[in-house]
């Protein structure tokens, strides 16, 4: 299916929920609103036409003091979606507001994303509504705050861990 | 003259004791990045680190005199490291190899240890990104030399 179809096709069936789609050198992209990213996610994957079985990339993104964005949401997490059967990908936006940064797991969906949310929650700190094991995935459990988030000091230094038993 | 003899022949020990360590280093390699395929070029046949008595690493800590630390330390892996050398047998020594040892060098982060003698004491830096194998070996000989400086304890 091309790019064009698969966002016309998500329009379709969500309406106003689709806040902007655009595309950028041919990787098509469409910024969903929070409320329902479950069900269109859900939809990406069971659709007959879109058959997106596989979630290629989970991640985010933090907008803070972005360069020519002064307005919206801080952070977006991304979704980069395959069909192995169709052989088209997608790219799924949702804004995320600092003050409540959950987003719905996609852990049901594909099991993969639960190393992904695990590595978005160690980074960004933004929690999965859902997920099986919300722990960090990278970093250790001792440590204090987020470290891709804007605002992490680059020089901030974390107290040493000793051995444990 | 006893006396006088028993104080010569008790310091001419204390040097054979220090002749004969500085010439069996038994190393532990603590290879955590790309250091460490400068430390296996020094190992090798070419620089052949066998020639100061260096030439067997050992991995078990409790048969290791030297803790070369070879690479990035990261803070996760700084509670591995710490007692890595604490199961260490005394006499021991600690070689930090390369600049993340040695300052954490650019990985100025949030992961990265800055300086391994945050955790444990270190006896020769050996700086570099990653250092020659000639720099390896004249840290080497340094670290020949202080051993051979030291008196055993009594």
């Amino acid at each position: 299916m091309d790019g064009h179809a698969i966002l016309a096709r998500l329009r379709e069936r969500f309406g106003p929920a689709i806040l902007e789609t655009g595309d950028h050198r041919g990787d098509h992209t469409a910024v969903v609103d929070r409320a329902r990213l479950a069900e269109l996610l859900r939809f990406c994957r069971d659709d007959a036409a879109l058959r997106f079985d596989m979630l290629m990339d989970l991640t985010a993104v933090d907008y803070l003091k972005f360069p020519g964005r002064d307005a919206g949401a801080r952070f977006e997490v991304v979704y980069h979606l395959y069909s192995v059967t169709e052989g088209h990908r997608v790219r799924i936006k949702v804004p995320v507001e600092e003050d409540d940064p959950v987003v719905p797991s996609a852990v049901p969906l594909w099991a993969i994303a639960n190393w992904y949310e695990r590595e978005v929650w160690d980074m960004f700190g933004i929690r999965f509504d859902g997920h099986p094991d919300l722990r960090r995935l990278l970093l250790y459990e001792e440590f204090v705050g987020h470290p891709l988030r804007k605002d992490y000091a680059i020089n901030r230094r974390q107290p040493l861990i000793g051995p444990r038993n | 003259m006893g006396v006088g003899l028993g104080g010569f022949f008790t310091g001419k020990l204390d040097d054979a004791i220090a002749w004969a360590r500085k010439y069996s280093i038994f190393q532990y390699p603590f290879v955590t990045a790309c250091c460490g395929m400068e430390y296996m070029a020094t190992a090798c046949s070419h620089y052949d680190i066998d020639r100061f008595g260096a030439g067997l690493p050992r991995f078990s800590p409790r048969q290791a005199d030297v803790l070369f630390v070879v690479g990035t330390i990261n803070h996760k892996m700084a509670p591995v490291l710490k007692r890595i050398y604490d199961q260490m047998t005394e006499p021991k020594w600690v070689v930090a190899f390369g600049q993340c040892t040695c300052t954490g060098a650019f990985y100025d982060n949030y992961a990265v240890v800055q300086g391994i003698d945050t955790i444990v004491p270190v006896d020769i830096y050996i700086p570099g990104c990653p250092p020659r194998p000639e720099t390896v070996l004249d840290g080497l000989m340094k670290l020949q030399e202080k051993i051979a400086a030291e008196k055993p304890r009594t």
